[in-house]
């Protein structure tokens, strides 16, 4: 018959573990929101689903690997490491990722998306070209990395940093929220103050009229591209340094759920990844419990599908280039 | 000058061949009748000896009338379906694969897991259910712009996958087992070890679906979608109704799907979750836009291509995806028009003298504006003063 | 000239903080050429936007023989009897133009996929019917020769008036015609002036949007004038042109070309 789990929620559970549960929700869904925004800020610029940010995203998980193994870090206990040190590896990763997701990022616009903008094509040909790409970035990292998980050293301890009603709360988790709160801030502040960040604005908002103020969009979309990427790439290192592990197709999962988390919180507005992303990690995690773990990625499915459906502008619901008052 | 009441009953000239839309259907129509039935007997016969056939270049190291069937002609089939909803309407849909494993998961719940059907008196429920799961997505999500539907889409193909995963009543992770093969019809038995007579069962519905879609070509349900597809609101008001037509796009692309898969059932024997991933509907995708003209030949050669491939060349079986996604970027970057004419109008249903309206509105009016402007294209182009034919 | 046909009533369209209307009131009567002029940016083709079921207006109500049009869906708005062409033009390049043409007459039809499929009864008589009616049409434009040609390869005079023949094909008892003159030369423009008498001779109620003041004035019966989305002026056409506040709302002449 059906999975009883299906019929029964276990409130009990939700109850007993439900600190545990949001810290673990507000974990996974910071990552979600950083690769959120690239997904958000293409689309608000361009009105594209960058269908292969995901892979954006599993290339940065794989830049901070290849970082440790520069430094000659091998997972095991003398990975781990404190104080200046740790922050040194962790600094050095993270430039590593973002470089690398950084580069894919404006590379993937150039060669996918560039011709298509040239010609005009229609968004539903720019979206089969994301899906190519997507698989072909895929399946070339499969083939030279193979399909297997590959770890990811832990090179912190993982101590409990203070209990909250019962949960504990660790100080990875603690960074990974922290660390992607501070990369948004950054984000939102280029984003408003910078004369960069205004052309973006400009372009999301009215693109015949930007350029004719001067504003050249192809730098534009290759800016926001490259932020995009940056993002992902910081995801990917908190991702690899909580997971501790990574492989070729991580991406596709993460990618829709954070595509998801965009939608949820107002597509092409950047607060709206933040909230959407925290809402939807919390969302998955609470119906984990209530419904059994392997119910959770077809939550997010069905979160998805549910908001494009009834409320498709997303909890905040503006676009990037709305000018705030 | 004539009134409309004098030209009543007296049109004049030949009649125009009004509805051949390219050169090879404009030779097609060209030529004598007879000219046409010989050919197409020709190309039938052909279709019909191939499993028998051995051609050195082409044969594979699977036996030949097995890779007919499995994958090329169910290959073709779902091709044809998917080719409906997308090539026909303009709906792009990533989860295809969904009503395949419904029509297939209907053949094992009626044939196998929980009944005793046979499979042809099976198989119209797996075609219904299937037509039936198309209405069911299709209704709240046909009103979604393009891409967004293309995301729900490719969600409920996961969901479905998942689902079956998860639920004991549907086999769970193991799938189901013991699907009985379809009982003699004519003279086709049907057994593990010849796949010949399944061939012939997958070519038939192929024909029968290649003349449905050709009856629809020809009539005012091709005219809608073609109009659906070229330009969704200039069709709306012209009177098309346009939610009513994708749904039905939708629907008897879903019918088809559930058709290949229920046939896919019958022949594996055994079915599992993993037969229905998304690396499914974007093979089918592939197919339908790797042919390249979006017309049944096209689409035809596409599946084909995707299916015949990676048989041929099981050496470059690893790599076979690699390819298909390298493919869909060129065929989008190189080819001129690809299945979808290059769109060129802006915000032309807005009021273009107030084209700077579209900065300061509220979102609700944002919302309802981009259903207008559904198929804008990407802006930039606007700038590079691209404008030909 | 008889009753009122279309009427506009106390029509308001706010877009966020723009007011592209701004209590419009107007009407049309039937048979009649009625004429909507102003400079740009005026919110004529709001206008057609609002009749034609594209936007709800933000206050007001929009009659057609009586019965408000609010709510209804744009195809439902083109089968009570009002049809449009576009400022840029909008056919479907791909198919012939008689399919074009044919796609209007399918408004009423009522074929769908499984008389599609039969091919029998309803739709053969329905494919016959906008066949005879879609190459009436052309004829009547003129452009019969071109009917089996792909509407993206006609010049340009023929495919307005391709865009005329498809929404003449809805059978609209309005018509409603965006710019119908762009991009004419004055020759052609005095054929698209005789086109338009001929077809209120033939019982359509035709409403124009047109920046050709000659144009306008010669064949309208009535205008009104909309500047910043409110009305200005109306009344015939020697009245409108006296106008001082339609000449200031222009700046000085009128595009007479």
């Amino acid at each position: 018959m059906l999975a009883t789990s299906f019929v029964h929620p276990d409130w009990g559970l939700l109850h007993d573990q439900f600190w545990a549960l949001t810290v673990g929700g507000l974990t996974a869904g910071s990552i979600y929101a950083l690769v959120a925004l690239g997904y958000t800020m293409v689309y608000g610029v361009l009105r594209l689903i960058n269908f292969a940010n995901s892979e954006i995203f599993m290339i940065g998980t794989f830049g901070a690997l290849f970082a440790t193994k520069w430094l000659g870090i091998a997972p095991g206990a003398d990975a781990i490491h404190t104080g200046f040190y740790l922050v040194l590896i962790m600094g050095v990763c993270l430039i590593v990722a973002m470089a690398f997701s950084g580069t894919a990022a404006v590379a993937l616009e150039r060669v996918a998306y560039r011709p298509l903008r040239k010609r005009g094509a229609t968004r539903l040909a720019a979206l089969i070209s994301a899906i190519g790409a997507s698989l072909a970035i895929q399946e070339f990292v499969a083939f030279r990395r193979g399909r297997n998980f590959e770890a990811f050293p832990r090179v912190a301890n993982r101590d409990v940093l203070f209990t909250f009603f019962g949960a504990e709360i660790r100080t990875d988790q603690v960074f990974v929220i922290v660390g992607a709160l501070v990369m948004m801030v950054l984000l939102d502040q280029f984003v408003n103050r910078t004369r960069l960040g205004r052309g973006i604005r400009a372009v999301a908002q009215d693109s015949e009229t930007a350029t004719l103020m001067g504003v050249n969009i192809d730098r534009v979309v290759m800016l926001t591209f490259l932020l995009g990427g940056i993002m992902a790439g910081s995801a990917g290192l908190l991702f690899v340094f909580f997971f501790e592990v990574t492989k070729y197709n991580i991406g596709f999962i993460i990618g829709i759920k954070a595509f998801t988390a965009a939608v949820l919180g107002g597509i092409g507005n950047l607060r709206g990844a933040l909230l959407g992303g925290l809402v939807l990690g919390l969302i998955e995690n609470y119906g984990s419990a209530l419904w059994g773990t392997q119910w959770k990625d077809p939550i997010a499915f069905l979160v998805l599908v549910l908001v494009l459906m009834v409320r498709p502008t997303g909890l905040l619901g503006e676009a990037l280039g709305k000018a705030r008052a | 000058m004539n009134t409309l009441a004098d030209l009543r009953g007296k049109v004049s000239g030949k009649i125009p061949q009004y509805n051949v839309r390219d050169a090879g259907a404009r030779w097609w129509a060209g030529l004598p009748r007879w000219a046409r039935v010989v050919l197409i007997a020709a190309v039938i016969g052909f279709f019909f000896v191939l499993p028998s056939l051995t051609i050195p270049l082409i044969d594979t190291p699977t036996p030949w009338a097995s890779v007919l069937f499995s994958p090329i002609a169910l290959y073709v089939l779902a091709a044809l379906g998917l080719n409906i909803v997308v090539g026909y309407a303009g709906l792009l849909d990533l989860g295809y694969v969904a009503f395949y494993a419904i029509g297939a998961y209907t053949i094992a719940v009626l044939t196998s897991a929980h009944g005793s059907l046979s499979f042809w008196v099976a198989l119209p429920f797996a075609v219904a259910a299937a037509m039936f799961a198309g209405l069911l997505l299709g209704t709240p999500t046909l009103r979604l712009r393009g891409d967004y539907l293309a995301i729900v889409t490719l969600g409920f193909g996961e969901i479905i996958r998942i689902t079956a995963n998860n639920i004991e009543w549907l086999g769970g992770p193991r799938g189901i087992t013991n699907i009985p093969r379809p009982s003699d019809i004519g003279p086709l038995h049907f057994e593990g070890l010849n796949a010949k007579p399944y061939y012939y069962v997958g070519l038939t519905f192929i024909m029968l679906v290649i003349l449905m879609v050709r009856a629809f070509e020809r009539s005012r349900v091709g005219r809608a979608w073609t109009a659906i597809r070229e330009d969704e609101d200039a069709a709306e008001l012209m009177g098309v109704p346009t939610f009513k037509f994708k749904l039905w796009a939708f629907a008897m692309g879903a019918g088809i799907g559930g058709l290949s898969g229920a046939l896919f059932a019958s022949y594996q024997t055994v079915i599992t979750p993993n037969n229905f991933t998304l690396q499914f509907s974007i093979l089918f995708l592939a197919a339908v836009v790797l042919g390249g003209a979006g017309n049944i030949p096209g689409v035809i050669l596409g599946a084909v291509l995707v299916a015949y491939l990676p048989e041929r060349f099981r050496g470059l079986g690893g790599q076979r995806v690699f390819w298909y996604g390298v493919a869909l970027v060129a065929m989008m970057v190189f080819r001129p028009q690809g299945i979808w004419p290059s769109r060129r109008r802006a915000a032309e249903l807005a009021d273009p003298e107030a084209g700077e309206v579209l900065a300061a509105v509220t979102e609700a009016d944002v919302e309802r504006i981009e259903e207008e402007l559904e198929d804008v294209s990407l802006p930039a182009h606007e700038l590079e003063g691209h404008h030909d034919g | 000239m008889g009753d009122t046909l279309l009427e506009l009533a106390g029509v308001t369209m706010r877009f966020g903080g723009v007011t592209a209307l701004d209590d419009v009131e107007l009407h049309v009567d039937r048979g009649e050429i009625f004429g909507l002029i102003g400079p740009n940016g005026a919110g004529k083709t709001t206008v057609f936007n609002v009749v034609t079921g594209v936007f709800q207006p933000t206050h007001g109500d929009v009659r057609f023989n009586g019965k408000s049009l609010l709510g209804l869906s744009r195809n439902a708005i083109t089968r009570i009897g009002i049809a449009r062409t576009f400022q840029n033009i909008r056919l479907f390049r791909e198919m012939s133009a008689l399919e074009n043409v044919m796609v209007g007459a399918d408004a009423h039809h009522r074929t769908s996929v499984p008389s599609a499929i039969i091919r029998f009864g309803r739709h053969r008589n329905e494919e016959a019917d906008g066949y005879e009616r879609g190459m009436q049409l052309l004829e009547f434009m003129g452009i019969a020769r071109r009917a089996g040609e792909a509407a993206r390869n006609l010049p340009y005079g023929d495919q307005r008036r391709l865009e005329i023949a498809r929404a003449m094909a809805t059978k609209p008892q309005l018509l409603l015609l965006d710019e119908p003159a762009a991009g004419f030369n004055p020759a052609e423009k005095r054929g698209l002036m005789d086109l338009i008498l001929r077809i209120r001779e033939e019982g359509y109620t035709v409403l124009l949007i047109e920046h050709d003041m000659s144009l306008v004035m010669g064949i309208s019966d009535r205008i009104n004038v909309l500047d910043f989305g409110k009305l200005i002026a109306g009344g015939s056409p020697a009245e409108v042109r006296e106008n001082p506040a339609v000449i200031e709302a222009y700046l000085g002449a009128p595009n007479a070309s």
